[in-house]
């Protein structure tokens, strides 16, 4: 059963508001193009983040579908999340040619310096940790990406520098 | 240019391009699954028939190219059929993009003709396999298709010569896999991926690719018996007689393949509860050569579950019930004194 994932306590209420007005006109905007839901939901997860039930039930009330119909497609596709998501993203490569070359070894690594396991988003929000079945990057192999920056041959003893270069990043990009 | 859309070049015909974005499903690679995802729904195949060309895209009649075929298409209006048949053997025509991936020299992506030896693809493009390591496999296809082995390096890179031996061009990936590779740990991490992309739809792909999977984890954990390598074998041919779509229908071809020509390591595996490629955690043995081992202790600091004991100048033995199979002891020993079995 998935749960209404209303917004968590201690946010933005105001702004939550505005988001949501934002996904209702951009779902009624599409309203009557056939065959357009994975569109508008690739749209609303762009504005909102991820696609909590609450968010779904208005995709579903702006385009006349029903509920079972969003959410269905919305739990289909590996690029839909119904959970939050972090500030980044990085998607270690589990493709064959990666697995060939040792990508289990950087699952290993990552998973111990980020402190949560795949499919997961560590615990600062700043990054959630996926699998991806293949990034094209077969001659990089072992291969990870973080948001659009792809690493080639990684090795599981550079693992937490990466990490640690994106705080960086982030800290100085804040001053 | 006016090449797109109204009244194309001045003319009565008009042309609209529209393009749809995915959202990340493997099965959506299955015709009608791709149907399904233009028209905004789960990416399930259909039953067929009716075929695409009868009703397929909101009802009416379509024809699903991919962009290999689309690009290909080009240089052969530019430069004539007759040019692009001089390319290829048989009724495998023209070239093929492969992804050259794995254990060798140089990967990447590649344009052949059709019809040259998997030996030139891998030895004379690839430039042969990575460390001085011995070739042992080479998987093309995808993940549904087929592991071949050293005796096919010389068929003939077309569909027909692959297909008869068990293999398939599929998504054109190839992956070359030296002797470290263990075949039985190969067919799991592809029944994992096809049992994690199977979309449910029918009973044999939805359950038959979950318990093959199951049967193959118990294998690389020790924990198979004799027995199982029969039931994968009946299991495996069931799923491909019966499965809805072609992503069933080819889910079994790694377990099918791997278990035609690499019977053997099944074997290793579920009776001798051992893993030739030392690979599978579980089935590693450590041990210490004694003539090598010059009693410096390294390992025995090293090992976390204290599993190491022997005098000092003396040469250090492993309980085998205490080991945790971590390999630190290996990593640390200066030599080489460590082994796996």
């Amino acid at each position: 059963m998935m749960e209404a994932n209303k917004p968590a306590a201690g946010c933005d209420c105001q702004n939550d508001e505005v988001l949501l007005e934002r996904i209702r006109q951009v779902a009624a905007q599409q309203k009557g193009k056939e065959g357009n839901l994975i569109q508008v939901l690739h749209m609303v997860q762009a504005v909102y983040g991820y696609l909590p039930l609450h968010v779904q039930e208005i995709v579903a009330i702006e385009l006349g579908l029903s509920l079972s119909e969003v959410s269905g497609v919305a739990s289909f596709y590996s690029f839909f999340s119904t959970e939050p998501r972090g500030k980044h993203t990085i998607r270690i490569c589990l493709g064959t040619a990666c697995y060939v070359r040792g990508g289990v070894t950087i699952v290993d690594a990552l998973e111990k310096a980020l402190g949560v396991t795949l499919g997961h988003t560590t615990k600062d929000g700043m990054f959630s940790f996926e699998v991806a079945r293949c990034i094209g990057a077969c001659g990089l192999a072992p291969a990870m990406s973080i948001d659009a920056t792809v690493y080639p041959h990684v090795k599981a003893d550079e693992v937490k520098g990466i990490l640690q270069s994106w705080y960086d990043k982030d800290a100085e990009e804040a001053v | 240019m006016g090449l797109l859309g109204q009244n194309i070049l001045g003319s009565d015909f008009s042309f609209e391009l529209e393009i749809r974005i995915g959202a990340g499903a493997f099965v959506c690679g299955e015709e009608t699954a791709l149907i399904n995802s233009i028209e905004g729904k789960r990416g399930e195949p259909r039953q067929k028939p009716p075929f695409p060309f009868q009703s397929g895209l909101w009802g009416c009649p379509t024809i699903i190219n991919n962009v290999e075929t689309l690009a290909n298409i080009c240089a052969i209006i530019n430069r004539g059929a007759e040019w692009f048949s001089s390319f290829g053997v048989g009724r495998s025509k023209g070239t093929k993009v492969f992804a050259l991936a794995g254990d060798i020299v140089n990967s990447g992506i590649i344009e052949i003709p059709m019809g040259i030896s998997m030996r030139e693809i891998i030895y004379d493009i690839g430039g042969g396999m990575k460390d001085g390591k011995r070739f042992k496999s080479v998987q093309s296809g995808g993940p549904s298709g087929g592991c071949l082995t050293e005796e096919h390096l010389d068929v003939s890179v077309d569909y027909e010569s692959l297909a008869a031996a068990g293999a398939i061009i599929g998504s054109g990936g190839l992956i070359a896999m030296d002797e470290n590779t263990c075949m039985v740990d190969t067919a799991r991490y592809f029944m994992e991926f096809i049992q994690d992309e199977s979309c449910g739809h029918c009973v044999p792909c939805r359950i038959g690719t979950k318990r093959m999977l199951e049967m193959l984890q118990r294998m690389t954990n020790g924990e198979g018996d004799v027995e199982d390598i029969d039931n994968l074998q009946t299991l495996a041919n069931t799923v491909s007689d019966t499965a809805m779509c072609a992503l069933g229908q080819t889910a079994p071809n790694p377990v099918l393949t791997t278990l035609k020509y690499f019977r053997d390591e099944y074997v290793a595996h579920v009776r001798d509860k051992r893993c030739p490629a030392h690979v599978c955690a579980a089935l590693k043995e450590y041990s210490i050569e004694a003539e090598k081992c010059k009693g410096c202790g390294m390992c025995a600091k090293a090992c976390p579950a204290g599993a190491i004991s022997g005098e000092k100048a003396q040469p250090h033995v492993i309980d085998k019930t205490a080991c945790i199979k971590c390999g630190s002891c290996k990593n640390v020993c200066r030599f080489d004194a460590v082994y796996l079995t």
